[in-house]
């Protein structure tokens, strides 16, 4: 049995489906919810009941996992609007975005040769961490839209979020390279 | 089988009110149990007041195996029959033990299966069976020191054991007649005995040097959730090396020669380790030993010297440390506490050098070698239900990634390593040939890229696919990893919604089929038949589930209608009567017609709860929870 039917993430936290979100409010929310459906309330409980915890508790987790990150929640409301990235055909992207990225990618090679890698690195890190704020305030106003268009920007947006969230990943790699 | 019960007036309430479960820590040298009495947790000592019991099984030609200070006694005599350190090979294939190498004194049966066995006199031993015997007789100390049937356990295993590890312990439980309430990982239980996990947030380090292992890991705790941020060691660095250190230097003292003969070797070793411990408190200590020509050699060691001795061992310890705090991305001085667990750390100098390192005094209040058990015993007593205002939470995540073979033998992670569980992930499959009825998923356990640098957990065949063209068929294969860490598999065709049977094949562990077949064959030598098993077997599911529907009932008994709660009641009374008699299959029937009459009532208690999680909480989309009022 589904423990909570044709319930979607935000209205398993009982959030509003938007972008914004209070995200210590969502981590509070989280605290209370897994303090009341982990398996652990239910070790002396009827098989029935620690299944249904497990499933609640998998579920409350995928949900907190989904929301809290940007990258990842702006996907998940394009999801709820029948919009899914994984099996999309046209993967064009805007030739400007695709440039920038190339560039950062060139500098991101150049830091380990550089004098100062560190500095470089934390430099470059500041970057993307800028364009991606850049990204979410596109996302958010997009989406906000609700109209066609607006969902068409919102997508490209996230992709471009996930082309800097690798990006973000490949930093982290070097830099622990480098300690 | 009580020896003697202390009851203080008022202090004890009766056996069906309050319960015990206890908190096992099965080491590689020692393994220990402990309960929460009277609101105290404690180890419980066996009949000559020792706490420790050597994780030591001799096997015997007639008999029981020998568990324990016994075991050990005679060790030298039967090398190739007395097993120590087997959790060094639990969950471990063929290969594995053989890379330990020549550090395994024991002979292994080439099996077909890829677990190793071990050969004694009593038949070939799986380390499961083996950690199974002390499992056992650690339950029967607790039933004996507690006065009744201990049947619930928190069992403590290393943060880093991975799910064929952590299976190999469950099955041990099972084996041994033990319910799994969970598995903790070994820092955690440590940092609950403390009350770590009282403080909002924080970053831990756990220390645990013990006789033959040493481990380092580094906690974060955020409002109750634990996470092992990373965790390094040497499995080959303990309190045993000291004793060696220091036995070798008596004999250079001495004149002893290198050959001293095995019975001569445990003295010196006896008297080093007696040595090391008088000078955790004293400065110096006298050493009396007996030469081969009947001499007597006295000498002097102090503590100073004693440090000089051991200090190679201590710094071996320092590079894993350093490890951890880089995998973490901390520094040392960002680390807001430090335990000491395992023997060892009782060591002046062990904490000198542990405190230098960190900078900061270690917490040490609680006895090193109990502290892992005490802590299991706590959240014991939490989960067997005695505190029911708890708040105390832990959460675990999973220690490795886990992924599935893909094309060109490269692993792909389906969930990443320091994920929060329980956690559930599906994945599409296709297939790639016309007609084809079945699919091979290998899943797969580690962070390398390669498959042949991942363990490999399971092959899963998924047969009865519908046939169809290549590529049309939809195979959603779902993963499940349950608060211990342990996973499951699902598998459904989603066009035509056939379900796939999933065959397990455990790389490592045993299949279910052997555990029922070790079950039986140990009850056969406790001289018990099948029938009466079977019927023990019925009689305690049924009661754990009178137990627990009678419980959801007082506490929820109010989100059911007239018609339901009758049901529910005449199935309960159903379940006793059967209960009462001596008809497994009649008592099996029973259970399964209650569970069927509870099924509604569990998921709408489940929403009740998520109603309450979110009461308080300003409600938006989700509407004002509707029905019963929510306390």
């Amino acid at each position: 049995m589904d423990p909570a039917p044709g319930k979607n993430h935000f209205e398993l936290f009982g959030l509003p489906a938007k972008f914004d979100i209070d995200t210590e409010e969502l981590a509070a929310r989280y605290r209370e919810l897994q303090r009341r459906v982990h398996p652990d309330k239910f070790a002396n409980g009827s098989d029935q009941e620690r299944r249904l915890s497990l499933q609640m508790t998998a579920l409350v987790n995928e949900g907190f996992q989904t929301l809290k990150d940007p990258v990842r929640r702006g996907r998940y409301l394009l999801s709820l609007r029948g919009v899914d990235l994984d099996g999309e055909t046209d993967t064009a992207m805007d030739p400007a975005f695709l440039m920038e990225q190339m560039e950062l990618r060139e500098e991101l090679e150049e830091v380990r040769e550089s004098d100062n890698p560190h500095k470089r690195l934390a430099e470059l890190a500041n970057r993307i961490e800028r364009r991606m704020q850049d990204k979410i305030g596109e996302f958010r106003q997009a989406f906000a839209e609700e109209a066609p268009e607006g969902t068409g920007r919102a997508r490209n947006a996230v992709r471009e979020m996930q082309f800097l969230e690798k990006m973000r990943r490949e930093i982290d790699n070097l830099e622990e390279e480098l300690i | 089988m009580a020896l003697f019960q202390i009851s203080e007036p008022g202090q004890t309430p009766a056996p069906h009110e309050r319960r015990y479960a206890v908190g096992i820590d099965l080491g590689t040298t020692n393994s220990l149990v402990a309960c929460v009495r009277s609101g105290v947790a404690e180890t419980l000592p066996d009949e000559h007041g020792r706490h420790l019991l050597p994780s030591v099984v001799r096997y015997r030609t007639d008999g029981a195996p020998v568990v324990g200070h016994d075991a050990i006694a005679v060790a030298h005599e039967d090398p190739l029959n007395t097993i120590a350190s087997v959790k060094r090979l639990m969950g471990r294939g063929v290969e594995d033990v053989r890379r330990l190498g020549q550090s395994l004194p024991y002979e292994f049966s080439p099996g077909d299966s890829a677990m190793p066995r071990i050969r004694t006199v009593a038949g070939d031993q799986s380390p499961v069976a083996v950690s199974a015997e002390i499992l056992k007789t650690l339950k029967t100390r607790a039933t004996q020191s507690l006065g009744m049937e201990i049947g619930d356990a928190v069992i403590t295993v290393p943060a880093y054991f991975d799910d064929a590890q952590r299976q190999a312990t469950k099955d041990a439980a099972r084996l041994a007649g033990l319910n799994v309430l969970r598995l903790l990982s070994e820092p955690t239980a440590a940092a609950v005995a403390y009350g770590l996990d009282k403080n909002p947030r924080g970053v831990y380090a756990i220390y645990d040097l013990g006789g033959g292992t040493f481990d380092i890991s580094l906690l974060r705790l955020n409002r109750g959730v634990f996470e092992v941020m990373a965790t390094a060691g040497d499995s080959a660095l303990g309190g045993d090396d000291m004793d060696h250190a220091i036995a070798e230097w008596i004999m250079r003292e001495a004149g002893i020669q290198d050959d001293a003969g095995h019975r001569q070797m445990r003295r010196l070793l006896r008297d080093a380790r007696a040595a090391k411990e008088v000078l955790t408190g004293a400065e110096k200590t006298t050493l009396r030993v007996q030469r081969d020509n009947h001499e007597v050699w006295e000498g002097v060691l102090t503590r100073t010297h004693l440090n000089a001795l051991i200090d190679p061992l201590i710094d071996r310890t320092l590079p894993p440390c350093k490890r951890v705090l880089r995998d973490a991305g901390i520094r040392a001085n960002e680390v807001d506490g430090v335990v000491l667990v395992g023997g060892a750390t009782r060591i002046p100098r062990v904490r000198e050098k542990v405190s230098q390192f960190f900078g900061r005094e270690p917490l040490a209040d609680i006895d090193p070698d109990k502290v892992v058990a005490i802590g299991a015993a706590l959240q014991a007593d939490v989960l067997i239900g005695n505190k029911r205002d708890e708040e105390m939470l832990l959460l675990d995540v999973i220690p490795l990634s886990l992924g599935l073979e893909i094309m060109g033998g490269m692993v792909e992670k389906i969930i990443p390593r320091n994920t929060t569980i329980p956690v559930a992930k599906a994945q599409d499959f296709t297939t790639f040939k016309d007609g084809q009825t079945a699919l091979l998923v290998h899943v797969l356990q580690g962070e390398r890229e390669l498959v042949t640098d991942c363990r490999s957990l399971a092959r899963f065949e998924l047969r009865g696919i519908p046939p169809m063209t290549a590529g049309a068929a939809r195979i959603r294969v779902g993963f499940q990893i349950d608060a211990d860490g342990l996973l499951s598999v699902s598998a459904r065709e989603l066009t035509t919604g056939v379900e796939s049977s999933v065959v397990v094949k455990p790389s490592y562990g045993l299949t279910d089929n052997e555990i029922e077949h070790m079950l039986r064959d140990s009850i056969a030598h406790a001289r018990e038949d099948e029938e009466a098993r079977k019927l023990r077997e019925q009689q305690v599911d049924a009661d754990r589930l009178i137990e627990a529907v009678e419980s959801a009932l007082a506490a929820d008994g109010s989100l059911l209608d007239v018609k339901e709660r009758t049901e529910i009641d005449r199935s309960i009374e159903g379940l006793k009567a059967a209960r009462g008699g001596n008809d497994a299959a009649r008592i099996k029937q029973a259970i399964k017609t209650l569970d069927g009459a509870t099924l509604a009532f569990a998921a709408r208690r489940m929403d009740a709860n998520i109603r309450r999680a979110l009461t308080g909480h300003k409600l938006e989309e989700f509407g004002a929870p509707g029905g019963k009022p929510t306390s």
